[in-house]
């Protein structure tokens, strides 16, 4: 086992083959892995840390120019609809992100432990995948005509007597909003949440139930647990969706409210580069905190790269 | 296992397999409701408005999308939207496989790359697009569709990419590579033998997914685009100015080509995995 191949040919009397340099495998793993960062470097880490840069930066109608001024974040953070944002933004994640973790454990739960073949289970999580596959967009607005004034359900709402008067908090409402918001990114909290369930040995759920444990102790002291992974990798996904929203509270709120990101495309359109990038890191900060925080619950890195 | 399952099969449904099938069915409804009445108002008839009731039956609307006239630029985007994801599904796949596979040995920097990848997947997606925007503008760039578009579509496609390869590769067994280098493969014959036919349902799904994701992608493109716009980015414009149902007539067409793709894998992976399995 000891003997290199050029060994073993030597040793048979063989002109050794020509001498290969081997690189190490973490050289082998550097050129494997160059191209996705070069490409996060130079498109991603790189624009960002411009609007880093560009958030110091002075301007006027006609342009911006280099300086070091703290005023675009003094005026951030001096305007109270910037609070506000950020409050109606972080409450509607909080909302949002409590409706899809509820929905989404359920349904993986019901997906790993209920659904008895295969076949079954791959076809209802299709059915759970597809719609996230299409048109954000065409998903928003298909609420419309079904929670208008004149839409589907209140059409339906009437025709069944149970209400005489077609309900308007429907559409163009924060309940709209929510609405939108679950329906678009369930899916994320489900497919984490399954893949840590499907990782389960069912004989561990068999031994608690044949040690006595009740449904609820095994949902509690075993389930959740090693669900954790799962809940804190949709939990990001969901918050970092709604906190980076663009169009769904532009569209769904009837211009009633604005989202960070909305305020901020304002202030972009308006070419005001370094107020809109202040605000952009603001935001970045903010949602780099949130995910640190969710990331301490869990090694993220570790669960999914080995 | 085939054996247990009649016995399996016997045993009494738990009352939570009830309730939590209940929330799943009506998640369902909830998911595809609202998608049905835009599919269904898309055939509304040429005097209908954007709600109900129906007023008569017509293909008025799909008609419409191609007229030529203020809808001109639909086909057109159409066109540009499908050469984007084409590309970009190219480019993901290669790269996500490579750097795929490339994790699977420790290096420095696997985590910065690691967390870089996941910072770029959960970063406000306008803000992504700004940047590059921005850079392309300070550096006298042309924006466009194969240069800062690509560029920020990639910065979404890359890093579900290449999560999606964890999954893939954590369920495949290295001892078939073993096998092969131990029976005289060389790397390549044994990356092309073994490892890209063995993970090629997952390498697959990367594509799809990659080609859906910038086919229907508006947030980080709408900064980048420069000045001739993609499909979702079309229709964006269209909610504002149009009131007819020929946005939901767009909107039919373009689920309509995402369920194809889908489609078309989906029966593509199941026979493929059906041969496999006669194979063995």
């Amino acid at each position: 086992m000891d003997a290199s191949p050029a060994e073993m040919a030597r040793l048979a009397g063989q002109r050794p083959p020509r001498p290969r340099r081997r690189l190490p495998p973490w050289a082998i793993s550097w050129i494997q892995v160059s191209p996705l960062a070069l490409i996060l470097f130079v498109l991603f880490a790189a624009p960002t840390g411009l609007f880093a840069v560009v958030s110091f930066f002075d301007y006027d109608r006609v342009g911006i120019y280099p300086a070091f001024l703290l005023d675009n974040y003094k005026d951030l953070f001096t305007t109270p609809a910037t609070w506000r944002i950020y409050v109606s933004s972080l409450r509607f994640a909080v909302i949002v992100w409590a409706i899809t973790l509820f929905l989404g454990f359920n349904i993986a739960q019901f997906l790993v432990f209920h659904v008895r073949t295969a076949r079954v289970r791959i076809l209802l999580f299709m059915l759970c995948a597809i719609p996230f596959w299409t048109s954000a967009i065409i998903r928003t607005i298909a609420w419309i005509p079904f929670l208008g004034r004149n839409g589907a359900f209140n059409t339906m709402l009437m025709e069944l007597h149970l209400a005489s008067h077609p309900l308007d908090f429907l559409l163009f409402s924060d309940f709209s909003v929510i609405l939108t918001y679950v329906h678009l990114y369930t899916l994320l909290m489900i497919g984490p949440i399954a893949n840590s369930l499907s990782k389960i040995d069912p004989a561990l759920l068999e031994a608690a139930r044949d040690s006595g444990a009740s449904r609820f102790q095994i949902l509690r002291w075993i389930v959740i647990p090693l669900a954790r992974t799962g809940i804190a990798l949709g939990s990001i996904l969901v918050f970092t969706q709604v906190m980076g929203d663009y169009f769904v509270v532009k569209r769904m709120s009837g211009g009633q409210s604005a989202s960070i990101v909305s305020a901020l495309s304002t202030e972009i359109q308006a070419m005001q580069y370094p107020p809109a990038s202040a605000n952009a890191v603001v935001l970045v900060v903010f949602v780099a905190i949130l995910v640190g925080l969710m990331m301490r619950v869990v090694d993220v890195r570790k669960e999914l790269v080995s | 296992m085939a054996a247990r399952k009649p016995a399996r099969a016997r045993e009494p449904r738990p009352f939570t397999f009830y309730l939590l099938g209940g929330l799943m069915g009506l998640f369902l409804l909830f998911l595809y409701g609202p998608m049905v009445i835009i599919y269904l108002l898309s055939f509304q008839g040429p005097n209908g408005g954007v709600t109900f009731p129906m007023v008569g039956v017509s293909t008025k609307w799909f008609a419409d999308i191609v007229k030529p006239g203020q809808m001109a630029n639909i086909p057109v985007s159409f066109g540009r939207s499908i050469e984007l994801a084409v590309v970009v599904c190219i480019l993901t796949v290669v790269i996500s496989f490579a750097a795929g596979l490339g994790f699977r040995r420790r290096f420095p920097g696997a985590a910065l790359l690691f967390y870089i990848a996941i910072a770029s997947l959960v970063m406000p997606s306008l803000l992504v697009g700004f940047g590059i925007g921005l850079g392309f503008q300070m550096l006298d760039l042309p924006q466009g569709l194969f240069t800062s578009a690509l560029g920020a579509q990639l910065t979404w496609t890359l890093p579900f990419g290449l999560l999606t390869m964890f999954a893939v590769v954590a369920r495949f067994n290295r001892s078939y590579e073993e096998a092969a280098t131990d029976l005289g493969a060389t790397p390549w014959q044994r990356l092309r033998w073994v490892t890209i036919p063995i993970l090629l349902p997952g390498i697959i799904g990367v594509a799809v997914g990659a080609f859906t994701l910038s086919y229907d992608e508006y947030a980080r493109t709408t900064l980048t685009i420069g000045s001739y716009n993609t499909l979702p980015l079309e229709i964006y414009a269209l909610i504002s100015s149009d009131s007819t149902p020929v946005l939901f007539a767009i909107g039919t067409v373009t689920t309509a080509v995402s369920f194809l793709l889908i489609g078309v894998t989906l029966v593509f992976i199941t026979r493929m995995q059906r041969r496999r399995r006669v194979r063995i």
